[in-house]
This record gives structure tokens, sequence and C-alpha cells, in this order.
């Protein structure tokens, strides 16, 4: 295989001194925040907040170290080193989030500090990656490839990694917060159920601009993020969030750490008037302290170098033939790759979801394949999606055979982007400590029932999302289909949610009727498939089907048998 | 409680009066702000120091009126996880200019003091049993910052800086 040495072309930021210097001291601060707990310095409760902020949980069976993928993108070397981590520290796995970060679900807490350091090593951490704080912010999987992009994403997303690090007014907030960035006006990156949701766009004159939504979040109270201001000019991007969270930090809910969300805020203040108080706040910050310079962002756009990319055109001929030869090819690059912005590229999705397989899981094996095809196709660069999917954005298309050829070898050509397979789900039960039912083996069952690849294709765009408890960390509320596990005295049940929609037309699933069984639970998304299939009109998606058709006919199938 | 100011265990000369106890009229003394809200008139010709303290929920805009009667603000953290007060001294700073002391009282760890430092506290009160070498570290643990802040005036432009100890 051909090697490109990961660096200043992969389109990745690149550290120097002062960043690894900071990391460097981080490390250092957690591995004695670790020994004052352990000397009884801190309290349990004190330190609590402490490991949460290096991403730090206690699950049900062990320790879980969530390590940040600053908006999902990643070098082929800290790939590999994600691998090696998981071999050496895990089970030889890691677990791709919906949060575009990578979760190790075995870890010793004494082992940390010196995973940490490891981490350090290829300019990785997992700082914030939980707690009360501004978490990583995560972008389109497709940022600086697609074809519809208007902004690159990248370059804010990483402002506003450095201005929430170590906030020291923003980091013991009511509750975590999460700020999703989108350069497109299509939206991959499920902006508007983020506690701050950005467009970020140009105007006639070609300026950056943003539009801001805040207050949107799942959960047991899911909400839609509302409109707070259409256009804010860049040189007031950090003002403008600077006085979102000033806001919620002094008035967001702290006795209820069920209302303590900035939705909660928004909804009870009312959209206009949260939009006063921000606004308000925003002209009194408004000034040269807190002004995004021009030659700043121009500084880090520069630190990312990017991909030299090689005059070509679109659909050469090898790429057609190979198609034309190869039906399983074919069907991958349907439902797989997207249209790059140069011309003679393409963004390809390698699936972590194959039939009766744990979506988001990759074995340390894979990762260091993917990190192989990232260095002979993709300048060495590569991305989670929030989808629990990896990307290799920057693939020539007259490779992509070549490509697909090495993942269908080793059981990652799965073509289900975006299909019934392509599930997201929680770790639930089987790892989490808040969750009241398993969400894997569900997923695993109903991507088991729909593995035909050409039936998935059949029946086209359709998400399922499974969240193991109503905090909704699968996402089941913007679900077309949405499934949630309750626990009816002490046994496992699933609440089945249609409709929902995670894109520029966000919507809250509705219920469709009572809980049901796992096993019901794939019988009923099959019969509530058959029923979309027997009503859809030409090119019409499952959503659009079961808007113009309405529940009905959805529920008297799923329920008939009841 | 031990008060700690620039990094180390300091002599502390304000005295705390709860409610209803008499405020000595020689020494600065801290009360509450309802205390003050309550019996303010009883504070005109005072001549020693008077500081104020203030709930996790008083905000900077309910006592800005009052601010140049006080030498002292003491915003109380509840729990050191209620993070209200940053705000309030961040506003009291740069919203109303306030330049006398702001005190963190209540419980705040070292794992807080650059923070405190940064959004404009002077002075922390520290549990009795505190560790004072923790607070010291505090101070040169991390080296580099990417906000502008009170303790460091430069502009956002340079996202990141390095900080002096």
């Amino acid at each position: 295989m051909n090697h490109i040495a990961p660096g200043r072309n992969a389109g990745v930021y690149s550290y120097d001194d002062i960043d690894r210097r900071f990391v460097a001291e981080r490390v250092e601060q957690f591995r004695a925040q670790v020994e004052r707990r352990l000397s009884g310095e801190l309290t349990e409760e004190e330190f609590k907040p402490l490991r949460l902020m290096n991403g730090l949980y206690l699950q049900l069976h062990a320790y879980m170290l969530r390590i940040a993928v600053p908006y999902g993108v990643l070098t082929s070397r800290q790939l590999r080193k994600l691998a090696e981590i998981g071999r050496k520290y895990d089970k030889g796995y890691g677990h791709f989030t919906t949060r575009q970060n990578l979760q190790f679900n075995w870890i010793k807490l004494e082992d940390t500090p010196a995973i940490l350091h490891e981490l350090a090593e290829v300019d990785m951490h997992a700082l914030q990656t939980s707690g009360n704080c501004v978490r990583n912010v995560t972008t389109d999987q497709f940022v600086g490839a697609a074809r519809d992009e208007v902004v690159d994403g990248r370059v804010y997303a990483e402002i506003l990694r450095q201005w929430t690090t170590l906030h020291p007014e923003f980091t013991f907030l009511p509750r975590k917060f999460k700020i999703a960035i989108m350069g497109s006006d299509a939206d991959r990156a499920a902006i508007r159920i983020h506690d701050v949701g950005v467009f970020a766009k140009r105007n006639e004159r070609g300026e950056v601009g943003f539009t801001f939504y805040v207050g949107g979040g799942l959960g047991r109270s899911p909400f839609v993020g509302k409109l707070v201001r259409d256009w804010v000019p860049e040189e007031d991007f950090v003002a403008y969030l600077e006085a979102i969270l000033r806001v919620y930090n002094q008035y967001g809910r702290r006795d209820n750490i069920y209302k303590a969300r900035i939705k909660i805020l928004v909804h009870e203040l009312g959209q206009e008037k949260f939009t006063q108080e921000v606004e308000e706040e925003f002209a009194r910050l408004r000034g040269p302290k807190y002004r995004l310079a021009p030659e700043i962002v121009d500084e880090i756009r520069r630190r990312f170098g990017g991909p030299a990319f090689e005059t070509l055109t679109d659909e050469p001929e090898s790429f057609q033939a190979a198609k034309a030869a190869n039906p399983d090819f074919a069907r991958w690059v349907a439902v797989n790759v997207l249209a790059h912005k140069v011309p003679g590229y393409a963004a390809a999705t390698i699936s972590l979801k194959p039939a009766g397989g744990i979506p988001g899981d990759a074995t340390s094996e894979q990762m260091e394949l993917v990190a192989d095809l990232a260095d002979a196709h993709s300048f060495g660069e590569l991305r989670v999606s929030h989808a629990q999917n990896l990307v290799l954005a920057h693939v020539r298309q007259d490779e992509l055979f070549t490509l697909w050829t090495a993942l269908e070898a080793n059981g990652l050509g799965t073509p289900n982007a975006g299909l019934i397979g392509d599930i997201i789900a929680c770790p639930g039960l089987d790892y989490c400590a808040l969750a009241n039912a398993r969400s894997i083996p569900l997923a695993q069952a109903i991507s088991a029932r729909f593995a035909d690849p050409a039936r998935q294709q059949a029946i086209g765009e359709l998400g399922i999302k499974i969240s193991g408890c109503i905090n909704a960390c699968g996402h089941h509320h913007v679900g077309a289909i949405g499934i949630l596990g309750v626990d009816k005295k002490g046994e496992e049940f699933y609440q089945i949610t249609v409709g929902g929609d995670p894109t520029l037309t966000t919507a809250i699933g509705d219920i469709l009727g009572p809980a049901v069984t796992a096993d019901e639970t794939v019988d009923a998304i099959e019969a509530i498939v058959e029923v979309y299939l027997s009503n859809r009109h030409d090119g019409e998606r499952f959503i659009d089907t079961l808007k113009r058709v309405g529940h009905g006919p959805f529920k008297e199938r799923v329920y008939a048998a009841h | 409680m031990p008060l700690i100011k620039d990094g180390r265990i300091v002599e502390d000369e304000w005295v705390a009066v709860a409610d209803g106890e008499p405020v000595p009229a020689d020494r600065p003394a801290i009360i509450t702000f309802e205390r003050w809200q309550a019996e303010r008139a009883s504070f005109d010709g005072r001549n020693a120091a008077l500081g104020v303290r203030v709930k996790s929920g008083t905000l900077a805009p309910a006592i800005a009126s009052d601010l140049d009667r006080f030498a002292l603000v003491a915003i109380e953290f509840p729990k050191f996880r209620d993070g209200r007060g940053f705000s309030t001294a961040r506003e009291l700073r740069e919203r109303y200019g306030y330049e006398g002391e702001i005190r963190a009282v209540g419980h705040v760890i070292p794992d807080q003091y650059r923070f405190l430092l940064r959004t404009g506290f002077t002075s922390a009160e520290a549990p009795e049993n505190t560790n004072p070498e923790s607070w010291a570290h505090a101070l040169t643990e991390i080296t580099v910052a990417f906000q502008p802040s009170l303790d460091d005036p430069q502009p956002l432009s340079l996202l990141r800086r390095r900080l002096g100890s």
C-alpha cells in the first residue's frame, strides 16, 4: 500500500508546542487529582466532576473512558493509537458514539493517567467529553469535503474547541452543554437537537455569518432548538456564544437535574424573552475584547493545511467500468458514497453496522485497517460520524474500487449508510448505569432481520434510533422509527415512535402505541416497513408517506395481533 | 476558615457578622446582603470598611447600585459545582467596574482557583483542613489559556496564550 505520511496535508488541525504543553499539563493535573482523591484530600463528591471533565465515567461493570475526537476528525496515526490502547487497556475494541467520540468500556481507574499520557503523544485527550461544561463540538462528518458545503465548519469548530477549553466562567454550568455546527444548506449534524446549533453561511458579499438555534435537546423533555438570531457576523461569533452561556450560567435552573439544561430555560422564559436577555448581554459584551479578528480565523484555517487535491474529472472510466462489472460495488457507491466538492474525488462512509453487529463498535484490527486505508486513499485523515460510522472524506473516484475491495474483504463494506440497517443505538443496559433496557441486542436483531442489502436499498432512507432509557443518547426522538427501552416491573419493553427527523425539518417522533417486548419490536418494525412499502408513492421517503397517510394504517398493522 | 490570597494562607482582617449579631464599628465587617437591604440606613456614617455577602442566586445587577458602599463582595458557593459566582464576579468587574476585593466563600476547591482569579476574584475561603500546597500548585499547573480574562487583558485574538504564574 502506498502510505502517505499524515501531517500538514491531512487537513487536520496541527498542534504546536503550546497545544502540546497544555495537554501535557492537563494529564499531570489529572494525575495529581487522582492522587489527591486516593489520599482523601478530595472527597468523592469533589473528585467526580473532575474525573468527568477528563472523560472518565463509572459504568455498570467498569470505568468508561470517553476520548475526544474534536468535531469527529482524526489522523490515521491517532486511530492507530486508539487501536493500540484498545488492545492494551481494553478488550481489543472501542465504541464510536453519536457524539463523534470514542469510548473504551472496560478501563481500570489506575490505568487512566497512563492512557491519557499515551493519547497526548498523538495530540489527543479526553477533555470535556463529560461533566457540566461545554462538551466536544460536533459537526458534519463530510466537513471540508461535501459538494454542498458553503463554509468549512472545521475552522469554527476548532475556534470553539479552544475557546471552550477550561473556560474560567463556564466550567461549572447547571448541566452539560453541547454545540453543533454545520456549514452546508443540508443538516447532517442534527443542529436543532443541540443546546446550541449553528449554521455557518455566507451573505451576498461572501462574508461568513452564523444562524443560532438555542435550546434543542432530547432526553425526557425533547425540544427542537429555537431560532435566536439569523445572522451573527463572524467577528461576533465568540461574543454571541459568550452571551448565551452567561445567560444560561446565571439563570439556568440548578434545583433539579432534569430541568437544568438550557432547553428548559428557553422554554420557561419563552423564545422572545430568552432572546432579549441574550441580545442585551451581547450588546454589553460586544467589543474589542471578544472580537474574533479575521487574522485569527485565517491563522487557524492555515493550521489545517488541506489535502493537496489533484486536478481530476468526475466519473473516470475505470470507476464507471468497475461499477458496471460489479453490482455489489455499484450498490455500495450508490448508498455509501457522497459527491465531493473537488471533481474526481468522493467521500466514502465505512459502515460500522454489519448485519447483526453492534452499532459503532470497531476492533483494534479494524481500526488499524481503516488507518492504513486512510493513508492509502484519503491523505491519512478520517472522520467519525454522529451515526457511529467512519468516513474517508477525500478518496479519488478511481481508487474507490480498491478501497471497497479491501473493506469488503474485512467485513467493513456494508452498503447501508442512511438505510434501515444503519441503526444508531446507545450502549444500553449492557454497559450503562442509567439504562432501563438493552439497546444493542435489539439493534443486532433488527439489522439481522433486514440483512439483505437489496431489500435495504429498496426500502430507502429510513433511520432507526434506539435508546435504552429516557436520556435518549440513541436519539430515538428523532428517528424516523425511534425505539425507547422502558422497564415494566423488571422486564424490558420498548416503546416505538415514528416520524422523528434530525435534519432541517427537525421533528420529534410520536408514540405509535403501547410498548412491546424485544421480539415483538422486531416484528413491529417489519410491519411498519410493509405498510410503508404498500402505501408509498414513487420516490417517497418513509417519513413522507407517514405524513401523508397518518399513523392509522401503521398502528393498525403493528397492534393487529394484540 | 483559612483565607487564600496570592496562592497562600493569609491573615483575614475581615470579620463575618451573622444576621442579628452587632456589627463592630471599628474593624472591617462583612454583613449579608439581606441585612444590608433591611438596615442600610444604620450604616450611614460608618468609618470602618463594609463588605457584603451575597448568595449564589443574587446576581451582579442586584447589588450594582450599592457597590460604592462595599470594599468587599463575598460571593457564596453553596456547592463548588454551582458556578453562578464566576459570572457574578466577572460582571462586577467588567460590567460595573468594581475594584474592591471579591472573595469566594462557601465551598470552593483548589482546582477552581485559577478560574476564580480569571473571573475577577481576589481571595477565597478554603475549608478548615485544606492543604495550602494544593492552592499554590493550582496557580502553576496549567500555564496555557484560551480566553481573555480579568487577570489577562489580552483580547481574544490571541486564543492561545501563555499564562504567567
